[in-house]
């Protein structure tokens, strides 16, 4: 239940936004993220976006994959 | 398609090496519980129970709503379906769980009118199209979804919805923590933390697990990569003896959480006891409604008599909720207690231990599945 998934802000409407996910759009609450600007990834959970998704950390975390992988045998 | 945050996360080559990684740290027996039932979902899955070294036993925890939810909970949710002029507005996995006696699809089919939403907004929807019925939503969630109820409370008090109210269930996930390790009945060494109730929460709540209690906790995003960047940390955090808070869900996760969502959660919300299936009532592990919003409040507003609860027999649902089985130790799983049938609400909820393990033990997940 508490699922969420990352989508996209196309646009921003007071306290929506339409969003996009592999093609799919909907419109959800922002509330909970007022700061949140087009093109800035939301993490969707029941129609609401909970949280703004860090593009840098995500990226520092697939390096950090990646160097974990490359030190083992 | 790929999705971005999520197919990245999905690579079985990565996943092999970081699970050989794991293998070699690993050297003492260790047992991780991963609270979140949309975690288990993950493991089991992507086969990660058959990745991880045999020095790491994986036991699933109570992080599932619709599962924890006390029997006299749902049987109240029931009651109140039965009265005339009310809409039950629910998510779906609650509708087909097993009350004492009857389940709210059985209400539907005896004509009462219970309706699936995906969101508390289709909700309100349903209170405004319906000025002359009463709608009440069932609030179970843990903090991830408890501030989308209080919004909803807030949106309908400011738009002067006077027909939409909320039966309150949601519950909080660290008090329930604490209890289960004070009760000492199944040993853990380290926790893999929720992600999205982290959303909202933040890293801070935690603190007294390590600090109290010496086990490691781990906040983890839900793809197979992230799962194993958690385990990884844990085995590494128990190995050295220094158990601590560690995000491992950095894209998503602050140490604070989100502000603005508990804003708005404690402007509606104040915290008291709940009753959770196979654990009992836990202090200050639940969220009522406060008095300035009681006029939403589905237990002030409605009153309905409940006969005395009852639990499926032989169901042992509450023992999978502590962590203290697994489903394959239970002899109804798969015999009498199946997605089709289910006798409790593990088997029922996408996120129920017993569901996860119907779906994926056999073919013990694939990792070409990534």
């Amino acid at each position: 239940m508490c699922l969420a998934v990352p989508v996209k802000i196309v646009s921003i409407h007071g306290d929506e936004a339409e969003t996009e996910i592999a093609g799919v759009r909907r419109r959800v609450s922002i509330v909970f993220t007022p700061e949140a600007k087009v093109g800035d990834y939301v993490l969707l959970h029941t129609g609401y976006a909970i949280g703004i998704v860090d593009e840098a950390e995500a990226k520092e975390t697939l390096k950090l994959l990646e160097e974990m992988a490359s030190l083992t045998p | 398609m790929p999705v971005k945050f999520i197919d990245e996360y999905r690579n079985s080559e990565l996943a092999k090496k970081l699970s050989y990684r794991i293998a070699m740290r690993s050297t003492k027996p260790i047992r991780l519980m991963e609270f979140c039932g949309g975690h288990t979902h993950t493991i089991l899955r992507y086969g990660i129970r058959q990745l991880v070294p045999k020095t790491v036993e994986m036991r699933s925890g109570p992080g599932c709503p619709v599962c924890v939810t006390a029997t006299a909970d749902l049987d109240k949710a029931i009651a109140l379906a039965h009265l005339p002029d009310v809409i039950i507005a629910t998510f779906g996995d609650m509708i087909r769980v097993p009350g004492s006696y009857s389940s709210l699809q059985q209400a539907k089919a005896g004509g009462a009118d219970v309706r699936i939403v995906y969101s508390t907004i289709d909700a309100i929807e349903i209170a405004r199209a319906n000025p002359d019925k009463s709608i009440i939503f069932i609030g179970i969630g843990f903090e991830t979804t408890a501030p989308t109820i209080a919004a909803s409370i807030l949106r309908t008090m400011q738009e002067g919805i006077g027909n939409f109210y909320v039966l309150s269930l949601a519950k909080l996930c660290p008090p329930v923590m604490k209890a289960l390790l004070d009760s000492g009945e199944v040993k853990i060494d380290g926790i893999i933390c929720p992600g999205h109730v982290s959303v909202i929460i933040g890293s801070r709540p935690y603190e007294f697990i390590p600090r109290d209690y010496r086990v490691a906790c781990v906040i983890s995003g839900f793809e197979p990569l992230d799962i194993l960047l958690c385990i990884d940390k844990l085995v590494a955090q128990i190995e050295k003896g220094e158990p601590k808070v560690e995000i491992a869900y950095s894209r998503g996760v602050k140490p604070e959480g989100n502000v603005k969502a508990r804003q708005l959660m404690d402007e509606v919300f104040e915290i008291g006891e709940a009753n959770w299936r196979g654990i009992g009532v836990v202090p200050e592990s639940g969220l009522k409604i406060r008095k300035e919003y009681e006029q939403f409040d589905a237990d002030k507003v409605f009153s309905v008599s409940l006969k005395p609860p009852k639990e499926p027999k032989g169901c042992r649902c509450g023992d999978m909720i502590r962590g203290a089985a697994t489903p394959l130790e239970c002899k109804l799983f798969r015999v009498t207690c199946t997605p089709e049938r289910p006798v409790g609400p593990c088997m029922v909820s996408s996120e129920g231990v017993c569901s996860a393990y119907y779906q994926y033990e056999t073919i013990g997940g694939d990792l070409q599945d990534f």
